[in-house]
């Protein structure tokens, strides 16, 4: 929690410098409005268990992936509860303090609609969905992989950038601003934050959203079954 | 309960390194057939690499067989997998279901929950199981913190705690020590006869077989060496029996027809003297020796359950095949 608001600080003084360089305002985002996407996203991160742990694809590793595949549940959706229940408790510890610590000692720019809080926080639970539908393919692949360490390492050191949390989405050149709204990425953190900040239409933000949350978790539904079949588990 | 036709899985192993990757096909079961009823005890032996957990990894729906047939309670276990999940119970010795953070009494809670058993009933079998099992003071204790002994016990009442009509246990008393196997044998004994629970386990300590199972199977190389009643398996592999008789005097060892002498000890004290049990009871064999000597004490000795198995992976080797093909 700590380390989320010093690295809040460290955004929002690099952020707000490259502001000043630019007259004080870059695609709609003031220092107000930059304060809040940095505070916000610093919250969300947590919030949504962005880089969430490897636990599934360790378990395939090692084999013990045996003991979730016999239980008579789905495993997806029982990890999915396992994330949602997590998210409750980050919500409390990871996504209100940064974003309290903002609203109270910098300039913040808060919603112009009442409507946007609610709004905002079905935007994170869905962010959330596919945050975890992302982890969920990920660790599958370990099935196929076996050690699938490089393509975690790999999620972590992209996502941040993809997803909007370096620097807002709208600061890409347009060419790459129009790539990655076709992408599921945005999803996780810059459409919440913009529901927030009222930039773009809130209802076309969630649909969005929400067609990626169905696609992901339906290809992980499918990577899973697939892993089922053909796959072995590992160890005697 | 368990029925298996021609049940076969190929895995494919790599040989080479590099780009051009070759593999090999290498059979792990081939060719496995056998039927288990409700409420027998069996044991599933056979060296490490026999095949036992594949085999129980597709009675549990967890790998897909290459060929053959397999229901287990009814249902084909690959593709109905959380159905049997329901109806059957599972125990790997080596792997843990319980949750590794929680206290035990919580893990049993969730499990409540994924197995949706009814609160009465949950309540019921949890304490009978804490009861004869002695988990009553571990309860609260965090799973991490349990000796290997106590967890043990945790996972057994975990796999039972919906009631399954058949435990599958994948060496069980792995890494436990005397006091702990003994405890463990007779609960699992307890529930096979009380509740007819039928009980299919893999193990490497024969007592285990010899404590639980009246049938033993044994595999080696993915095929099914023999399948019967312990005594008949020792009777057919071990022809031979043993009678030790010691004396009152130093003496030459009685001379009866089909009887071999084989060795004797303190200057003709003791002697052991083998027969076939085909050819005469012990009882006859004792009549015949008691009429020429007299006898001080005697002592029939049955070969160890370790032997029989051993006789029996020497008779496999000599008939000589391999289980790999590339």
């Amino acid at each position: 929690m700590t380390t989320n608001v010093v690295f809040g600080l460290l955004r929002v003084a690099v952020l707000v410098a490259a502001l000043k360089a630019a007259d004080g305002e870059i695609a709609d985002y003031g220092i107000a409005a930059t304060n809040t996407y940095v505070w916000i996203g610093q919250g969300l991160l947590g919030f949504i268990l962005l880089w969430g742990t490897n636990e599934l694809a360790e378990r395939v590793r090692s084999g013990d992936v045996v003991v979730d595949l016999y239980r008579p549940w789905n495993l997806q959706s029982a990890l999915l509860a396992e994330d949602v229940g997590r998210s409750g408790f980050a919500f409390l510890t990871r996504l209100a303090p940064p974003v309290l610590f903002g609203m109270l000692l910098f300039p913040f720019q808060f919603p112009e609609n009442a409507v946007q809080w609610p709004l905002f926080l079905v935007s994170a639970l869905i962010a959330l969905v596919i945050s975890f539908a992302f982890r969920f393919l990920i660790d599958v692949s370990a099935f196929w992989l076996i050690d699938n360490r490089g393509l975690y390492g790999f999620w972590n050191v992209t996502s941040g950038l993809l997803c909007g949390l370096t620097v807002p989405i709208a600061f890409f050149p347009e060419w790459a601003r129009e790539a990655l709204w076709m992408t599921p990425f945005p999803a996780l953190l810059q459409a919440p934050i913009d529901v927030f900040l009222g930039h773009g239409s809130a209802p076309k933000l969630l649909l969005y959203q929400a067609f990626w949350a169905v696609v992901m978790l339906g290809l992980g539904h499918l990577a899973l079954q697939r892993a089922v079949r053909k796959v072995v588990v590992q160890g005697g | 309960m368990i029925e298996v036709e021609g049940l076969r899985r190929e895995f494919k192993v790599a040989t080479s390194k590099g780009l051009r990757r070759r593999y090999k096909t290498v059979t792990a079961v081939d060719g496995v057939s056998f039927g288990v009823a409700a409420g027998e005890a069996v044991g599933y032996v056979g060296p490490n690499g026999a095949g036992k957990s594949t085999t129980i990894k597709m009675l549990t729906g967890i790998l897909v067989p290459t060929s053959g047939r397999v229901r287990v309670s009814g249902v084909d276990p690959s593709k109905q997998r959380r159905d049997l999940a329901r109806r059957i119970g599972v125990v790997f010795g080596q792997r843990s279901q319980l949750w590794w953070d929680l206290p035990l009494r919580d893990s049993f809670d969730l499990l409540r929950s994924i197995y949706r058993v009814p609160p009465r009933d949950y309540r019921a079998r949890l304490d009978e199981c804490v009861e004869l099992l002695g988990l009553r003071e571990t309860l609260a204790t965090p799973v991490r913190q349990l000796s290997l002994g106590q967890r043990m016990r945790g996972e057994i009442t975990a796999a039972l705690l919906h009631a399954p009509e058949l435990l599958v246990l994948d060496e069980p008393t792995i890494g436990l020590d005397l006091e702990s196997k003994e405890r463990l044998r007779e609960f699992l004994k307890d529930i096979n006869t009380r509740r007819g629970t039928t009980l299919l386990l893999t193990t490497h300590d024969l007592d285990d077989i010899e404590r639980l199972c009246p049938r033993l199977m044994v595999i080696d190389h993915g095929r099914v060496l023999a399948d019967g009643p312990l005594d008949d398996l020792r009777a057919e592999v071990t022809p031979e029996r043993e009678l030790v008789i010691d004396l009152r005097e130093p003496g030459p060892a009685p001379d009866v027809p089909g009887v071999t002498a084989v060795r004797s000890e303190a200057g003709g004290l003791r002697h052991h003297l083998t027969f076939r049990r085909a050819e005469m009871t012990a009882a006859q064999l004792i009549t015949l020796v008691v009429r020429q000597v007299e006898v001080h004490d005697l002592a029939v000795v049955e070969p160890e359950i370790d032997d029989v198995i051993r006789k029996l992976y020497q008779r496999q080797t000599l008939t000589g095949r391999t289980s790999v093909e590339s």
